[in-house]
């Protein structure tokens, strides 16, 4: 039996997990090196059988296997094959699964690396990520098991059971209830793996400074060891954000990407410390300040991500996003207590071995810069934790609930964005150690002309809004900045070593990829910006009903409505298709198809957005209603989106700016001093 | 067969929210009664009913605004908008009237009263206690390693600013390799 | 001179500031645990169930009559939570009304409808269709709902005349025998 194989290799990877952990402590207690290596042999072996296991689900997942009670809640006969593979994280069970396996996967990979300098690191990175595993198996060992079985007793009453309870048989549905049409979206396939990447591979970081705090060990070697994991990480979980929001652009139909939901907040929230922790522990690498700062940054980003994931699992929080409650939170709420605990008790433990060697000397150098960065990313924190905290909290004290909703966070929120989009303009051209206004002054001077130049046009275009005037400024001088970094890095070395513009800009990025990739990260942020800017400030929408040839204006866009069909897709979907054509400044500039899509095994609609999106606007149309049988009227809503495709193009932009800073090669960590001298030979020939 | 997912569901630990989810279901298929109101031309229009059900949240969808919710509830609650603008209401009076009926949640912000002035006030105060505390670690910084900087700057400033640019990108690219 | 003031700054540092910042961050973090907490067990909880005493409430009707919980102690009360728009309602609308005709000459039993996130004039269509006799009125500023602790509508809750709740039901009820069952055990008392 598949469900029993892929079980028993859950079962054993628990077993296998707490001996690892008893190995671990056991071979570094007493010296024993044989019993750490015989742990890390246990990590590894633990991605094998959780890809077993995983394997098993998705086979009784595309082989319709509905007596499985997880197969019967998540897939249905008319789902295509592709669906029933991601239905592996489609619910609450498979997707603890895969999640478990993902960070295997990541665990067994840092586990294969030289140890040589680093030995003592190894047992406790050892023991931190198979606690971690540990634990989220104990969960579908438990609580949340994928393999339950439904079996009929001799009463006729159907129940859920691993094993076969005496005098019963196996129960089997004719056919699954079908995954959630929220989630049947090709945003939705990628968009939970990209995020659970993001979010198991901080277990890395985290493991490896616990690891600092235990040994002792708590120079930069930690650092340097996980910088380029904490990057890779960061890298996944924003684009796991970013496909979030477009996801919910395609398939929400309300319109916007983000909207400030307790779940969204929750995985948004190590994404701020994670970010602030990219920028300070460069501060440490290069002055040996904020030792402390950082290890509490990245023990609060594995926290956050720990605790966002038990708000979004147990249903504390209710959610669009949220999985149905789960009896999995009081487990999830022990390990969040001992995890916090424990870090703190370290942290606090080792607290003045973390003391900082070299000092601050101007408050508008580069590093000074760098801390305001990090107030502006905890501030944002602050607000958003406060945000989602405090519903819980007012319920418990009057017994009421309450709604935190965008107005709050954007209010709060805005300034500080503007503030941190401030220092992406000021900090590139600061220096580390120190700074004064004339330095400062002397560097901006032009790119502040050029941004001023840009802002005026903007006014003259026609566009007053004091914040969105504000906004672009910011944008321009964050990316007139950085590009002119790379013009005046690039001249400046081409004139030394007598390298033409091109070359020299190469072997310029080439030599600190770490920093120019930053630099092209920032000009991302600044792309994604103006889409903010655009959809949050310039967004309008009307609504209307239409009959057939009647039209709706908003802007300089007008839509006819032309025609509606209802029929039934193949796969067991009800769609109701609106024909829209769309005219732009009275020309013809194509046809939409918005559409509600209704799916008979799930019982739920969904609404497709028909959107026709360019550089300057996306013109977006829901179909709200129509009237059933003759279709001659229909409700449409219908949003003009400025500037918003600036988002989807910045987070290309991004992706790129993250694999340049991240691809592994030159830096220093994985290469072992010898070949690392033969490298910057080769890069200077 | 639908019978038997309803008994699961209503007695296995998932705990969906089954009566809700079905006639959210259930409703939001059936087309609303907003097709049949628009006969009225004195009526309010969509837009004014959106702009007001924009800022309201409606408790059978959670944390989804009501001008976008699909429910039949909220196709309801946004007839009823409709019916008040109707009658003359201001959004202020319909919105007190909301708040009457089905409690604070449904304001996309707490109403500033009592506990709730928790959730304007924290924020501010936790970021000017940071900010304050940051401050004072930068002072006391410094004050372990004063002037060096301010010796060193005079000289670079005459300088030429592209040679000077030009040496410490160099630096930094030298030690960024160490 | 830089030494000396050095070594004052860290003593500073390890002996006052930490110190009061660990107390602080230890109470915060005990603080946020214990809000998770009870947050978690209040989700946890689920519905009130029975057994145990059921919430006091004040249902104001929708022709403007008050009716406290605390008054009608030595009956048995049914409080049927419903909607307009929440179609499995109106399975187990009529059977509800039958039961309230059954037991109302006996004057032991009330039946009190809460109209959960509704609007007035549609409540007023639902009710007109099935006949609905028993006082009926909104769920003003959704408290009793929540003091209930309700997942969705429809749902019962039988309290008896000592104030205990005895039985509930999530979903609707099937039958008229499914309601009688209940109630007339009560009482038999």
């Amino acid at each position: 039996m598949i469900a029993n194989l892929g079980y028993g290799a859950l079962v054993i990877t628990f077993i296998v997990s707490l001996y690892g952990i008893g190995a671990s402590f056991y071979g570094v207690r007493q010296n024993k090196p044989a019993w750490v290596n015989s742990a890390r042999n246990g990590m590894l072996l633990t991605f094998p059988l959780l890809t077993l296991s995983a394997l098993s689900i998705i086979v009784l997942l595309i082989t319709d296997h509905y007596e499985v009670e997880y197969v019967a809640s998540v897939t249905s006969r008319s789902m295509p094959m592709y669906l029933k593979i991601t239905a592996l994280w489609g619910g609450q069970a498979g997707s603890l699964v895969f999640w478990s396996w993902l960070m295997s996967a990541f665990a067994s990979a840092v586990t294969l690396r030289k140890w040589d300098r680093d030995r003592e690191f190894l047992p406790w990175v050892i023991v931190v990520s198979l606690i971690t595993l540990a634990f989220f198996i104990s969960l579908n060992i438990f609580v949340e098991n994928p393999f339950t079985r439904l079996w009929q007793l001799p009463s006729g009453q159907v129940i859920e059971e691993m094993f076969q309870p005496a005098g019963s048989a196996l129960f089997f549905p004719r056919d699954g209830q079908g995954l959630n049409p929220l989630l049947r979206h090709p945003g939705m396939i990628i968009h939970p793996p990209m995020l659970y990447l993001g979010f198991v591979s901080f277990v890395i970081p985290f493991a490896f400074a616990i690891a600092a705090l235990v040994t002792g060990r708590t120079d930069d070697r930690w650092i340097r060891l996980t910088r380029r994991w904490t990057l890779w990480a960061w890298m996944f979980l924003s684009l796991g954000l970013v496909l979030g929001g477009r996801w919910a652009y395609d398939v929400l139909g309300w319109g916007g990407y983000w909207g400030w939901d307790p779940v969204e907040i929750a995985a948004f929230m190590p994404w701020l410390t994670g970010t602030a922790f990219l920028h300070s522990v460069m501060i440490q690498e290069k002055r040996g300040m904020l030792k402390q700062w950082n290890m509490v940054l990245v023990i609060l980003t594995y926290s956050l991500v720990i605790f966002g994931t038990f708000l979004t699992r147990s249903g504390v929080l209710s959610s669009v996003h949220a999985f149905a409650q789960s009896a999995i939170g009081p487990m999830f709420f022990a390990f969040i207590g001992i995890t916090f605990i424990g870090s703190l008790s370290l942290l606090f433990h080792r607290w003045n071995d973390l003391k900082a060697k070299t000092e601050m000397t101007s408050m508008l150098s580069r590093e000074a810069l760098f801390l305001l960065n990090n107030l502006l990313f905890i501030g944002i924190l602050v607000v958003c934790f406060w945000g989602v905290i405090f519903p819980l909290i007012s319920e418990l004290f009057t017994g009421q609930k309450v709604t935190v909703g965008p107005p709050f966070y954007e209010r709060a929120n805005g300034p500080l964005f503007a503030g941190l989009l401030l220092l992406m303009a000021i900090a590139p051209l600061s220096a580390w150690g120190h700074s004064t206004i004339k330095t400062l002054g002397r560097a901006i001077w032009k790119p502040a002309i050029v941004s001023v130049v840009a802002v005026v046009a903007v006014i003259v275009s026609g566009i007053t809004n004091p914040y969105a005037l504000i906004g672009f400024f910011l944008t321009a001088l964050v990316i007139t900045v950085t590009v002119y970094e790379y013009w005046r890095g690039a001249m400046a070395r081409g004139k030394r070593h007598g390298e033409n513009f091109f070359v020299a800009l190469w072997t310029l990025v080439k030599r600190n990829r770490r920093r120019y990739g930053g630099y092209i990260i920032h000009l991302s942020m600044a792309m994604l910006a103006i889409g903010i800017i655009g959809i949050e400030i310039f967004q309008s929408e009307t609504q209307g009903t239409l009959s057939q040839g009647e039209s709706l204006a908003l802007g300089a866009y007008t839509m006819t409505y032309d025609s509606l069909a209802v029929f039934d897709a193949p796969d067991g979907r009800n769609v109701a298709r609106a024909v829209v054509s769309i005219n732009k400044n009275g020309k013809p500039v194509g046809e939409l198809y918005p559409r509600r899509d209704f799916f008979y095994d799930s019982q739920q609609p969904m609404t497709i957005p028909g959107v026709r999106s360019t550089i300057e606007d996306d013109f977006y149309i829901l179909l709200v209603d129509w009237e059933e049988i003759s279709t001659s009227n229909a409700t449409f809503k219908v949003y003009h989106n400025p500037l918003v495709k600036w988002m989807w193009l910045g987070s290309w932009l991004f992706i790129f700016g993250t694999l340049v800073a991240a691809w592994p090669e030159k830096e220093s960590d994985p290469v072992p001093a010898r070949n690392r001298k033969r490298v910057s030979a080769t890069v200077k020939a | 067969m639908k019978r038997f997912f309803q008994f699961t569901l209503d007695n296995s630990h998932l705990t969906i929210r089954l009566a809700l989810l079905v006639s959210i279901v259930f409703a939001a298929f059936v087309p609303s009664l907003v097709l049949a109101q628009d006969t009225d031309p004195i009526a309010p229009t969509d837009n004014e009913v959106n702009a007001i059900a924009k800022e309201m949240y409606c408790p059978v969808c959670e944390n989804v605004p009501l001008d976008v919710c699909g429910t039949q509830a909220c196709a309801q609650w946004r007839a009823l908008i409709r019916e008040k603008l109707n009658e003359g209401w201001t959004e202020d009076e319909i919105k007190q009237y909301f708040v009457d009926q089905y409690g604070a949640r449904v304001l996309a912000e707490p109403p500033r009263q009592g506990l709730n002035w928790l959730v304007y006030v924290v924020p501010p105060i936790a970021f000017l206690a940071g900010a304050y505390i940051l401050f004072r670690g930068v002072q006391s910084w410094r004050q372990i390693e004063p002037d060096d900087a301010d010796v060193e700057e005079p000289t670079q400033d005459v300088e030429k600013p592209t040679d000077d640019y030009v040496a410490r990108l160099e630096e930094e690219l030298r030690r960024s390799e160490q | 001179m830089t030494e000396v003031e050095e070594k004052t700054v860290t003593e500073e540092e390890t002996n006052t500031g930490p110190k009061w910042g660990r107390m602080l961050v230890w109470g915060g973090l005990l603080v946020l645990l214990t809000i998770v907490a009870l947050g978690l067990k209040r989700t946890q909880e689920g519905p009130v169930g029975p057994g145990q005493e059921a919430p006091a409430f004040v249902l104001t009707t929708f022709d403007g009559q008050e009716i406290d919980s605390a008054d009608l102690a030595g009956k048995v009360i049914v409080l049927n939570f419903w909607a307009s728009w929440c179609k499995p309602c109106e399975q187990e609308a009529a059977d509800l009304e039958t039961a309230w005709q059954y037991y109302q000459e006996g004057g032991d039993v009330v039946f009190l409808g809460v109209d959960y996130v509704d609007t007035e004039p549609e409540a007023m269509v639902y009710m007109n269709k099935f006949n609905i006799s028993y006082p009926n009125g909104a769920d003003l500023g959704t408290r009793i709902s929540q003091s209930f602790r309700i997942r969705g509508v429809p749902e019962t809750y039988i309290i008896d005349q000592d104030g205990v709740l005895t039985h509930t039901q999530i979903g609707p009820f099937t039958s008229l025998l499914q309601i009688t069952a209940v109630i007339d055990p009560l009482l038999g008392q």
